[in-house]
């Protein structure tokens, strides 16, 4: 049976794991390869590297220490944050990536999505969608979280799909880093609209919201700050979904 | 220890590759070039992209053949992900034709609930064989494609929601793991050493 999934997120900054509440107000949790071997030791399926500080002066700094995590872990890695062309894609691949996220960029240029899709298979291009709630809907936000687009994040998702996204990482924004629960029916809604994979991220605030979402029927579930600030295990978490007779590796 | 060659075709995970091989303690070199695959004494032939892509990349560097002729030689061979699809007759995707090292065709996996199939799934064992003796494991696989059956080269199987596919096989010295070894934790090590062990027969 296919296993749940659950995915420690490094959010880098400057070569370092960082984390913020709602996006902003960062600080510093430590140095990140080591953070992805220290998780990847404690049972994590995956991890999730974003770059944050968008920018080609870090770019090369960047594919260094991917290559670092890539050449050590013996777990899937993702790695997002600022790409903005296919070429970055395929660098990050070709550093180790397993699977490349891409989000404000395929906002301004779907096509960006399925030059990816079309070169290095779906499999490996995660369209990540930051959504913010608007009403009864939500809103996709570019930008690290800064600006609004106006688009609705579920029909953004269904399209991000059709150009060849092969997963969706949703991070609902007003529960990112508050700890305040998962955004249950935005994946309920997502679920719904698309069929492929999807990894929800943003208020883990512990092992049985995670439980939750992943009950849900999400495929995933991105986790920072509960791992970050030593609030909980990834064992831990996995525990508590076995308890929710969740399949868990 | 034994030496493997990575065939090079620019995929993506080779380096991912090298170093679970290395872990293992291979010698590993990465090649491009048929004459290196000439006297390889052990080949693999990673995967990450689409089949048409990747074919159409073996075929024009000659790659393709020095895989067949090795393959003829009785090398020991291991393809992973779509590595393990190219060594089949023909691919659905792109409307392939691959390697035709085993007779089978790769189809789109029709009864998963959601595509690509991607994640952590159980390997669970056909038949008997040198690489299928640490089985059922949990493996991580990232894929829509498979091959539904492969007749007396399946060693194990993976079922994900109504579809059931091969994700370990072998025919003479040519062996494939639709799942990634590279990325499986314990069960990757496990086929690895296997494979680096493995005479072919």
């Amino acid at each position: 049976m296919l296993r749940r999934r659950i995915i420690p997120c490094l959010d880098v900054s400057g070569g370092r794991v960082v984390k913020g509440v709602e996006f902003v107000n960062l600080r510093d949790c430590g140095e990140p390869v080591d953070a992805a071997l220290r998780y990847a030791a404690q049972g994590a399926d995956e991890l999730c590297w974003l770059n944050i500080t968008a920018g080609d002066e870090s770019w090369h700094g960047l594919l260094t220490q991917v290559e670092e995590a890539a050449i050590r872990l013996d777990v899937p890695l993702i790695v997002g944050g600022g790409v903005t062309r296919e070429l970055q894609v395929r660098e990050l691949l070709l550093a180790g990536a397993d699977k490349v996220s891409v989000n404000s960029a395929a906002l301004a240029r779907p096509q960006l999505v399925a030059d990816c899709a079309d070169r290095h298979g779906s499999q490996c291009i995660v369209v990540a969608i930051d959504a913010r709630r608007c009403g009864d809907r939500w809103e996709a936000v570019a930008g690290g979280g800064r600006r609004a687009t106006g688009r609705d994040a579920v029909a953004w998702a269904v399209e991000a799909v059709r150009h060849g996204a092969g997963e969706l990482l949703v991070t609902s924004m007003d529960a990112d880093g508050t700890q305040a629960g998962y955004a249950l029916e935005l994946y309920e809604r997502l679920l719904d609209a698309v069929d492929v994979p999807i990894i929800a991220s943003g208020g883990a605030s512990g092992p049985n919201a995670i439980a939750d979402v992943l009950s849900v029927g999400v495929s995933a579930a991105l986790a920072a700050t509960i791992f970050h600030d030593g609030l909980h295990t990834v064992e831990e978490v996995k525990s508590a979904c076995r308890d929710r007779k969740l399949p868990i590796r | 220890m034994a030496g493997v060659t990575i065939v090079d075709y620019g995929g993506g995970n080779v380096r991912s590759l090298r170093a679970a091989l290395e872990r293992c303690g291979a010698e590993v070199d990465v090649s491009a070039d048929p004459k290196r695959l000439a006297t390889s004494e052990r080949l693999m032939l990673a995967g990450q992209g689409a089949a048409g892509s990747a074919m159409r990349a073996l075929r024009e560097t000659g790659l393709a053949e020095a895989i067949r002729s090795a393959a003829a030689r009785s090398v020991p061979l291991l393809g992973v992900c779509v590595g393990l699809q190219l060594l089949f007759d023909h691919s659905e995707e792109d409307d392939s034709a691959c390697l035709g090292l085993i007779p089978g065709q790769v189809v789109r996996l029709a009864g998963a609930a959601r595509l690509p199939h991607l994640g952590w799934n159980d390997v669970e064992q056909i038949r008997a064989h040198p690489l299928a003796v640490d089985l059922p494991a949990v493996a991580y696989f990232a894929h829509s494609y498979a091959v539904i059956a492969a007749g007396a080269a399946g060693l194990a199987q993976t079922t994900v929601d109504d579809a059931s596919f091969v994700s370990l096989v072998a025919s003479g010295s040519v062996a494939g793991a639709q799942f990634h070894p590279e990325r499986s934790a314990q069960a990757g090590r496990d086929l690895l050493q296997r494979f680096l062990a493995w005479d072919g027969a």
